[in-house]
């Protein structure tokens, strides 16, 4: 399967600035876990036809690369971001660690336009989980069957029963440390490690929901309780959402990529693609990517784009041909529609004790009810809600962007931080053809048009977000919090575009990530969500990486790839 | 304004084991930043640091956080948020021309540049900039209310939150890598962090705050 190696990657020199000179590169790639270190790499050629040239190394692509290279695939993973050793390259400061987001420009529209950059997307090798909160919840199982369980979205071509057994395998592969009994949803096994303490603030939510008399669990995090390899147990610094300098965090950088790398796949840093090229038939031959100042091209027998829900359908667009003029994998109308954010707001307000949020995870404790509980709703959908520990920036936009404060009052209010509590929803938006990743005209540093991200909110949307509001300002009035406030506009993670589906009329991909037009073009990132559901997307990303490898490599045995 | 954490420093953990090379790095690379601008033009520097003054006032008993230079230095690098309003031009151009409509405003209301305005009519400016209620051609089509929404109080907020002295004045623990906290639950702190004076016991609590390291 693997072709020809040739042991060059680019030109040989010291990369200290991992933000402008590559460092994967001849014949190694910087280990994650020492200062200075080197891993080896095996290099490919840019004429070498790899089997798989995948775009992107977070959730989706770094979990895929991992496993299509274990199973004996020649794989290149191109990511436009740095290769970061967290040991030495992340400062504990908020300011300096936004060198993690996707902070080129993008255009938002709408009557709800998104806030995008910190909250939403990252440019690093790894992806967003660089960044991300670690928080590893599994779908409620009905959310496959949306439409004919629930009726509302649409229906995805999975089952549950087998997306069950790909949960455990990402959450042993992360060690997610959990709760030993969890209280919603079918039986699920042990968590592999133990939960971690809850801080003041995951304590509120604790008696908040006992009080409201609902069941709390604490949080399933992708960050280790114990020691486990090199990765030492979290030291609750509570710098998780601006990149974990410990290693504790257990992101796709530092658990699915080392794997990759030992089984011999390659992966490009600072690779920026602009393209997917396709031949006369019709069918995927590579990729064009800008790296050190100038185009290249990969050759590949397959391509996977695994560029979250906003870069993935841009590319797509972008890569528009003659004979595919709306776009690769388009057939279907449907690249860049139905973009579905998760609904964010919070409820805000001061206990008596002192609570210093800052310390720890942001979200130790959460409560899942709303998820699993159809009764007394008057919207579809369902929502989780979680403690909160915003550091002072992020607290202090959210102050005077969503509360409205400037002058004395914005200083009088920063100053009670140490006693602030708060519960954040992530809720599900239903799906919205209006919702949607076009091409703005203006274009980026690499001369590629930027994206354009138009959103609004349905109303189904609008009564989840009152129904959220509203019980956790009961449930904040329950443990006597005063001068409580709603924070009314906040969306956080995105999905959809790129949806997966039993019919190419209504869907791009395939359940095996495979885009119907395209046989040899694989689409494998948050895009693919037919609908969102209630809980954060990432174990769910990475669940249908690990069965998309396996489904691929039961293809090729079967000649059908 | 009440001093809630006597005498805490968070720059007195700077050779603790809360900070570690990278973040000293970072932080004494912010702490050189002021002076001189190099973005704004010397008259459009008078009149961020009038804005500033309104949007994040500070006590005169400390000294201040340089925030017009650390915005400067924002737009020196032209650091982008990674989104931006369709209504609302790219970073450099928006507080360009805010800057110009909002003196304009001023002008047309009081005659004087808004350098020159006493603080409760320079308060009134920014709550109507703020209530979408400033136009005119100076704002080229760009409306003032996203304009201070999205730019003016973000960025500067941004700026004043991004130094030393505001972790210390609202008892943030600051830079925690690699020792991290211990004591996590309610009212329990770790000798690290900031004491927080409760009206009472100002003294143990500037005690508490000079042994923080
Ligand atoms: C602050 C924050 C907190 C979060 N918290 C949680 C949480 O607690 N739990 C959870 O489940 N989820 C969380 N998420 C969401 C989660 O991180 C994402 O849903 C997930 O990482 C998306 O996976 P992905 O593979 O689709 O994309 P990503 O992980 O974003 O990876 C996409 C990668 O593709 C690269 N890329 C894009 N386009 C190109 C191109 N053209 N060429 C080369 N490379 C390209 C990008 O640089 C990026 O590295 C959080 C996200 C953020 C931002
Ligand atoms: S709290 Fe834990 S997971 Fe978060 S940054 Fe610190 S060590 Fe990493």
């Amino acid at each position: 399967m693997a072709t020809t190696t040739r042991k060059r990657c680019g030109r040989t020199g010291v990369s200290d600035d991992p933000q402008h000179v590559p460092r994967a590169r001849d014949g190694r790639a910087p280990d994650v876990f020492r200062h200075g270190g080197w891993v080896p790499m095996r290099c490919y050629g840019e004429n070498d036809e790899v089997d798989f040239a995948i775009v992107g190394t977070g959730a989706g692509g770094g979990t895929l690369a991992c496993r299509l290279a274990e199973a004996g695939f020649s794989v290149v993973a191109l990511d436009a971001g740095p290769y970061w050793r967290p040991l030495e390259d992340f400062a504990s400061d908020e300011h300096e660690q936004t060198k993690l987001y996707w902070t080129d420009e993008r255009i938002v529209d709408g009557e709800n336009p998104l806030q995008l950059g910190s909250n939403n997307s990252g440019k690093s090798v790894g992806g967003s989980t660089v960044h991300f909160a670690m928080v590893s919840l599994r779908f409620r199982p009905e959310w496959f069957k949306a439409r004919s369980k629930l009726g509302y979205g649409a229906d995805w071509p999975l089952d549950w029963r087998e997306m069950w057994d790909y949960y455990t395998e990402v959450e042993q592969a992360l060690k997610i440390s959990g709760p030993v009994r969890y209280p919603w949803g079918p039986k699920r096994p042990r968590y592999p490690y133990r939960p971690h303490e809850l801080n003041a603030a995951a304590l509120v939510l604790a008696q908040g929901a006992e009080a409201m008399g609902i069941d709390w669990t604490p949080t399933p995090l992708a960050t280790v309780s114990a020691p486990r390899g090199l990765s030492p147990p979290c030291v609750y610094r509570g710098f998780c959402t601006l990149g974990c300098s410990t290693n504790a965090k257990q992101s796709v950088l530092i658990t699915w990529l080392p794997r990759a790398l030992a089984a011999g796949a390659e992966i490009r840093d600072l690779a920026m693609v602009g393209r997917v090229e396709v031949n006369e038939a019709g069918l995927a031959t590579g990729v064009h990517y800008h790296r050190e100042g100038a185009w290249h091209f990969q050759r590949a027998r397959n391509v996977v784009v695994a560029g979250y829900a906003i870069e993935t359908p841009r590319l797509l667009l972008n890569s528009a041909t003659a004979r595919y003029p709306d776009g690769l994998a388009n057939s279907s109308g449907l690249v860049g529609k139905n973009l579905m954010a998760q609904s964010n707001q919070a409820v805000w307000g001061l206990m008596e004790d002192e609570i210093r949020a800052y310390k720890g995870p942001p979200s130790l404790s959460m409560t899942e009810h709303w998820n699993y509980q159809d009764r007394g709703k008057d919207f579809f959908g369902g929502y989780c809600y979680m403690s909160q520990g915003p550091l002072p920036a992020l607290w202090a936009t959210t102050q005077a962007g969503a509360h409205g404060l400037w002058g004395d009052a914005l200083m009088r209010d920063m100053e009670k931080y140490n006693h602030q509590v708060g519960l954040k929803i992530v809720g599900e938006m239903l799906p919205q053809k209006r919702n949607r990743v076009t091409l703005a005209d203006e274009k980026d540093q690499y001369g590629l048009p930027i994206a354009r991200v138009t959103y609004s909110w349905c109303d189904n949307d609008k009564r989840l977000i009152e129904h959220s509001l509203r019980f956790m300002t009961q449930a904040l009035e329950a443990v006597d919090a005063r001068d409580i406030w709603r924070q009314e506009d906040d969306t956080c993670h995105l999905n959809g575009t790129a949806r997966m589906g039993d019919d190419p009329r209504t869907s791009v991909v395939n359940a095996d990530c495979r885009s119907w037009d395209i046989s040899n073009l694989w689409i494998c990132d948050g895009s693919v969500f037919p609908t969102v559901g209630g809980v954060n997307p990432s174990l769910t990303i990475q669940a249908i990486a690990c069965r998309t490898a396996d489904r691929i490599r039961a293809l090729a045995a079967r000649g059908e790839l | 304004m009440s001093n809630r954490y006597p005498g805490y420093d968070v720059l007195a953990k700077r050779h603790t084991p809360s900070w570690n090379e990278q973040t000293r790095r970072v932080i004494d690379k912010r702490l050189a930043i002021s002076g001189e601008p190099r973005f704004f033009t010397a008259q459009e520097y008078a009149l961020v640091g009038a804005i500033c003054a309104r949007i994040v006032p500070q006590p005169s008993d400390r000294a201040p956080i340089p925030v017009a230079a650390l915005l400067d230095e924002k737009l020196v690098l032209n650091a982008l948020d990674g989104y931006r309003d369709a209504r609302l031009p790219p970073l450099r151009e928006a507080w360009r021309r805010g800057l110009r409509a909002l003196d304009e405003a001023a002008r047309e209301a009081h005659g004087v540049g808004f350098t020159r305005l006493d603080a409760a009519e320079q308060d009134a400016l920014l709550k109507r900039a703020e209530e979408g209620k400033l136009e005119g051609p100076a704002w080229e089509g760009m409306p003032s209310k996203l304009f201070f929404e999205k730019r003016l109080l973000r960025d500067i907020v941004l700026a004043y939150y991004a130094h030393p002295t505001s972790w210390s004045e609202i008892g943030w623990g600051g830079p925690a890598s690699p020792r991290g906290y211990v004591r996590m639950g309610f009212n329990r702190r770790d000798p690290w962090e900031a004491a927080e004076a409760h009206g009472d016991d100002d003294a143990k609590a500037l005690r508490e705050n000079r042994r923080v390291g």
